[in-house]
C-alpha cells in the first residue's frame, strides 16, 4: 500500500499524520474527563496507526513509473474491504436494536448499550460506513475508467478514504458515549462535521482533477451522479450543521436554528441525504456496472439526461413533505408534497432506463446472481420511489407518518435498492479489481442474493403491516365517539411483526457475513497472469495540452 | 435542449456550476421566507426560557437518542388532539436549538406530558419501565440516578444558547450552576433565585427524591415536567395573522 506512494507522497503524509496526531493530543488534553477527550483519544490513535504503517514502509522503492500506465485501483479495493466490514457491523448492531424492541432486556446496565445511542450507530454504520466507503470506491474505480485517466496521484484519494473513515469512526464512539446532535442522520458534532468538510473538499478536488485530466471529450452519465453527490452533500451537510460550540474543549453544540426553522432545514438535510447520499450516488453505481455487466449499452441516453436534472432540481423541494399537519407553514408542506409527487417521473425513468437496458439480456439476469442484485436494486428503486411520492401526498401521510411504514419505506429503499446495488457494483467489481477470473464461487452469490432478497421482503412486509395497523389503531374511534385504543394497545399488537423484522433483518445480515467469505476466498486464489488490455488509461500525450472543450 | 446538454456534458467546471445552481433553488425558496415572514412563528409574550436544569435535562434527552421513539409535535388531526392535547405551534419550540420534534412514535408523543404525571412515576418508569407499563419496551435507564449531574459547565452552555439567538441574560449565565443546585431544592435561598429570575411559576422540587444529591434523573424529570408548559399559547383560541 505505502510502496505505491512516491517519496514526496510519504512525506506528506507524515506531516498529515503528525498534524493529526497533534490535533488528537490536545482533544484529549482538552477534555480530560469529559467523552469530548475520548474522542481525541480515537484521533490520536488513528494518527499513530496511520503514522506506524507510512513509516514501516518508509524506504520501500519508489513505485516504478510504469504505473502510471496503468489505473490506481487500491483505495477502490481497500474501500470494498470496509464497506463489507462497514456492512457486517452496521446490520450486526441493525438487527440487535430489532431485537430489543422485541425484548428490552435483551442490553446491559449501561448507557452505550442503550436502544437510543445504538440506532444512530445503525444508521450510521449502514449509511455513511457500509454506502459511503462503497460510493468511494466505486466513484475512483468508474471515474478513472470513463475518463480514461489514472487518478492524480495517490495521496489525495488515500487521504479521502481514511479521512472519511476516520469521520464514521469518530460518529460512531461518539454516540455510544453519549456525543449527539440529535439531527437525525446528521448526529456527530461540530469537530467531526469540520473534518468530514476537510475530506469532502479533497474528494470534489480529486474528482475535478482527474476529470480534467479526461480522454473522454464527454463526461460519462455515472459521473454526473457522482459529481452531484459529492457537491450536493456538501451544501446539505455544511448548512444544516451550523452550530456553535459550547467551548473549544467540549463536543456539546448548539444548533444555529430552532424550531421551525431547524425542522425545515433538518429535513432538507435528511430528506436530500436520502436523494443524494442513497440515490445519485447509487445512480451513479447503477449507470455504470449494471451496462457493464450486462453487456449492454444504457437504453436511452436522453431519458439520463432528463431524470438526472429531475432528480437534482425536484428532490430539494421535497423535505418538507416529512412535516405534513406540524407546526410548519401549510404552503410549505403543499410545495412539498407537490414536489414528492412530480419526483415519480425523473424516478421511475431512471428504473425505467435500467430495467430496459437488460432487454437482450435477460438470460444472464436468469443466470448470473450478481446481474440479478442489480435487476432487482432497479426493481425496489422504482417501488420504493413510488412508495414515497404516495407517502408525502398529505392524506396518505396522516396515517402513515410516525409509524414503522416510514421504517419500512427506509427499508425498502435501504435493503432493496442501495445495499442490492452495492452487492452487484461489488461482485462485479472484486474479479476486476483483483484481476482474477470470477469470484471464488459463483453458488455463494446466488445464496447471498436469496438472503438478502429473503430478508428484504420479510423485513418491509412486517413493517408495512406494522405500520398501517399502527396508523389505524391511533385514530379509531369507538362508537360513544372516543378513542378506541390506548397507545399501549397499539405497542402489544406489533410484538409479532418486531419478531418477523429481526428475523428479516438477520438473513440479511448472514448474506452480508456469506458475502465476506466469498470476497475473501476470490482475493486468496492467484491472480490472472495478464491485465486485460481494455482496462488501461489512455497512454499520456507527449505533451501536456488540455482536451477540446476543457 | 438536448444539443444544449451535449455540449455542458464536456465541461467540467460548467456542470458543477448547474448542479449547484439547478441543486439550491429549491432550498432558498423553502427555507429563507421561515425567516422573514412573521406569522411563521405566532408571539407568545409569556413564551420563558429553559432553566439551567431543564437544560440540562434536554441535553440528556438528547444524549441519550429518545428523540428516536418520542416525537414531540402533535399535528393538526382530531385524534391527535384528543390523544396528547391541543396541537403544537412553532413558537412552542422557538428556543429548541435544535428541534426535537422527532419523526417515529415507537412511544408515544411527549409535547405535553408535563404534569400529566408524578416525578415518582417518571423516576420508577425511566428506573425501570415495566415496573409501571408492563408492556412497555423502552430502556431502562437506571444509571440516571446513579449519575451525579455536572453543572459547572452550565453557564457556558446558557452564553453558547444566547450565541444562538436564546435571551439569557448575564445573571441567569452568572447564577446557572446555582440555579441547576436550587431548582431541586426547595426552600433554600437558592431556590429563590431560580423563581426570581424564570418566574414564580418555575417548578421548584426535588424530582429525584433524593435531597442529598444532584442526579441526572433531576435534570431528566425537570425537562420532562416543563414539556408543553413554557407557554400557554397553544391552549388559548387561536388569532390569525390579520
Amino acid at each position: 500500500m505505502i510502496g505505491q506512494l512516491t517519496k514526496t507522497e510519504r512525506h506528506l503524509a507524515l506531516i498529515i499524520l503528525s498534524a493529526l496526531a497533534l490535533v488528537g493530543l490536545t482533544m484529549t488534553a482538552a477534555g480530560r474527563g469529559d467523552p469530548f477527550g475520548m474522542q481525541g483519544a480515537v484521533v490520536l490513535l488513528a494518527a499513530i496507526a496511520g503514522l506506524f504503517c507510512v513509516i514501516s514502509g518508509l524506504s520501500d522503492p519508489e513505485p516504478a513509473e510504469d504505473r502510471l500506465e496503468r489505473y490506481y485501483d487500491d483505495p477502490s479495493k481497500i474501500g470494498i474491504l470496509l464497506a463489507m466490514v462497514w456492512a457486517v457491523f452496521g446490520l450486526f448492531v441493525g438487527d440487535w436494536v430489532a431485537w430489543l424492541l422485541v425484548d428490552p432486556d435483551l442490553t446491559f446496565d449501561a448507557g452505550w448499550s442503550s436502544f437510543g445511542r445504538l440506532r444512530p450507530v445503525h444508521t450510521t454504520g449502514v449509511i455513511f460506513g457500509f454506502g459511503g466507503n462503497a460510493l468511494i470506491a466505486t466513484s475512483f474505480y468508474v471515474l478513472q475508467r470513463t475518463s480514461r485517466a489514472r487518478l492524480p496521484g495517490q495521496l489525495g484519494p488515500m487521504f479521502v478514504l481514511f479521512g472519511y473513515n476516520l469521520f464514521c469512526l469518530l460518529a460512531v464512539s461518539g454516540y455510544m458515549m453519549g456525543i449527539t446532535q440529535s439531527k437525525e442522520y446528521a448526529e456527530p458534532e461540530w469537530y467531526a462535521d469540520v473534518w468530514l468538510v476537510i475530506v469532502w473538499v479533497t474528494y470534489f478536488i480529486v474528482y475535478l482533477r482527474v476529470l480534467a485530466r479526461r480522454k473522454e471529450p464527454h463526461i460519462y452519465v455515472a459521473n454526473w451522479y457522482y459529481m452531484a453527490f459529492i457537491l450536493v452533500v456538501a451544501m446539505l451537510h455544511i448548512v444544516n450543521n451550523l452550530a456553535v460550540p459550547v467551548s473549544i474543549g467540549g463536543a456539546k453544540s448548539y444548533s444555529l436554528f430552532a424550531g421551525v426553522q431547524d425542522a425545515m432545514t433538518e429535513w432538507w438535510y435528511g430528506h436530500n441525504a436520502v436523494a443524494f447520499f442513497l440515490t445519485a450516488g447509487f445512480l451513479g453505481m447503477m449507470y455504470y456496472y449494471l451496462p457493464k455487466r450486462a453487456g449492454r449499452p444504457i437504453f436511452s441516453y436522453r431519458v439520463s439526461i432528463i431524470s438526472f436534472w429531475g432528480i437534482t432540481f425536484m428532490y430539494m423541494w421535497a423535505g418538507s413533505h416529512h412535516l405534513h399537519y406540524t407546526a410548519l407553514p401549510q404552503w410549505v408542506q403543499t410545495l412539498g408534497m407537490t414536489f414528492s409527487v412530480m419526483l415519480l417521473v425523473p424516478s421511475w425513468a431512471s428504473a425505467g432506463n435500467a430495467l430496459l437496458t437488460l432487454n437482450g439480456a435477460w438470460h444472464k439476469v436468469r443466470d448470473d446472481a450478481t446481474l440479478r442484485f442489480m435487476m432487482v436494486a432497479a426493481v425496489f428503486y422504482g417501488l420504493s420511489t413510488f412508495e414515497g411520492s404516495f407517502m408525502a401526498i398529505r392524506a396518505v401521510n396522516s396515517l402513515s407518518h410516525y409509524t414503522d411504514w416510514t421504517v419500512g419505506h427506509v427499508h425498502a429503499g435501504a435493503l432493496g435498492w442501495v445495499a442490492m446495488i452495492t452487492f452487484g457494483s461489488i461482485y462485479a467489481s472484486v474479479p476486476w479489481l483483483w484481476k482474477r477470473e470470477a469470484m471464488y464461487s459463483a453458488r455463494l452469490v446466488e445464496v447471498h442474493f436469496w438472503l438478502a432478497l429473503a430478508g428484504t421482503l420479510i423485513y418491509v412486509f412486517a413493517m408495512w403491516n406494522s405500520g398501517i395497523i399502527q396508523g389505524l389503531m391511533w385514530r379509531t374511534y369507538n362508537d360513544s365517539g372516543t378513542l378506541a385504543y390506548s397507545f399501549v394497545d397499539s405497542l402489544v399488537a406489533m410484538h409479532p411483526y418486531y419478531v418477523a423484522r429481526a428475523i428479516g433483518g438477520l438473513l440479511f445480515l448472514i448474506g452480508a457475513v456469506v458475502g465476506c467469505y466469498n470476497i475473501w476466498m476470490t482475493i486468496r486464489v492467484a491472480p490472472q497472469e495478464r491485465v486485460p488490455a481494455a482496462d488501461q488509461p489512455e497512454p499520456a500525450p507527449a505533451r501536456a495540452a488540455l482536451q477540446p472543450g476543457e | 435542449m438536448f444539443g444544449l446538454h451535449y455540449r455542458l456534458e464536456r465541461k467540467a467546471i460548467g456542470l458543477v456550476l448547474a448542479i449547484v445552481g439547478v441543486a439550491s433553488i429549491g432550498g432558498i425558496v423553502e427555507i429563507a421566507p421561515l425567516f422573514t415572514i412573521h406569522q411563521t412563528v405566532e408571539d407568545a409574550p409569556d413564551m420563558r426560557v429553559y432553566t439551567p436544569l431543564e437544560l440540562a435535562g434536554r441535553n440528556i434527552y438528547i444524549r441519550e437518542g429518545c428523540y428516536a421513539c418520542h416525537s414531540q409535535m402533535i399535528r393538526t388531526l382530531r385524534d391527535e388532539v384528543e390523544r396528547y392535547g391541543p396541537y403544537s405551534l412553532a413558537v412552542e419550540s422557538k428556543y429548541d436549538h435544535p428541534m426535537l420534534w422527532g419523526s417515529k412514535r415507537t412511544g408515544p408523543d411527549l409535547a405535553r406530558i408535563g404534569g400529566k404525571y408524578s416525578d415518582e412515576w417518571q423516576v420508577a418508569h425511566l428506573h425501570n419501565p415495566r415496573e409501571v407499563v408492563p408492556e412497555s419496551v423502552m430502556p431502562a435507564y437506571g444509571w440516571l440516578l446513579r449519575t451525579t449531574l455536572r453543572t459547572s459547565d452550565l453557564g457556558a452552555n446558557l452564553e453558547a444558547m444566547r450565541a444562538v439567538g436564546v435571551p439569557y441574560t448575564d445573571e441567569m449565565i452568572a447564577n446557572a450552576a446555582a440555579d441547576a443546585d436550587g431548582q431541586a431544592a426547595p426552600d433554600t435561598p437558592a431556590a429563590a433565585g431560580v423563581a426570581e429570575r424564570y418566574g414564580a411559576a418555575t417548578t421548584i422540587r426535588i424530582f429525584d427524591g433524593n435531597a442529598r444529591e444532584l442526579t441526572e434523573m433531576d435534570a431528566l424529570v425537570a425537562y420532562l415536567q416543563i414539556l408543553g408548559r413554557l407557554t400557554d399559547a397553544a391552549h388559548k383560541p387561536v388569532a390569525l395573522g390579520e
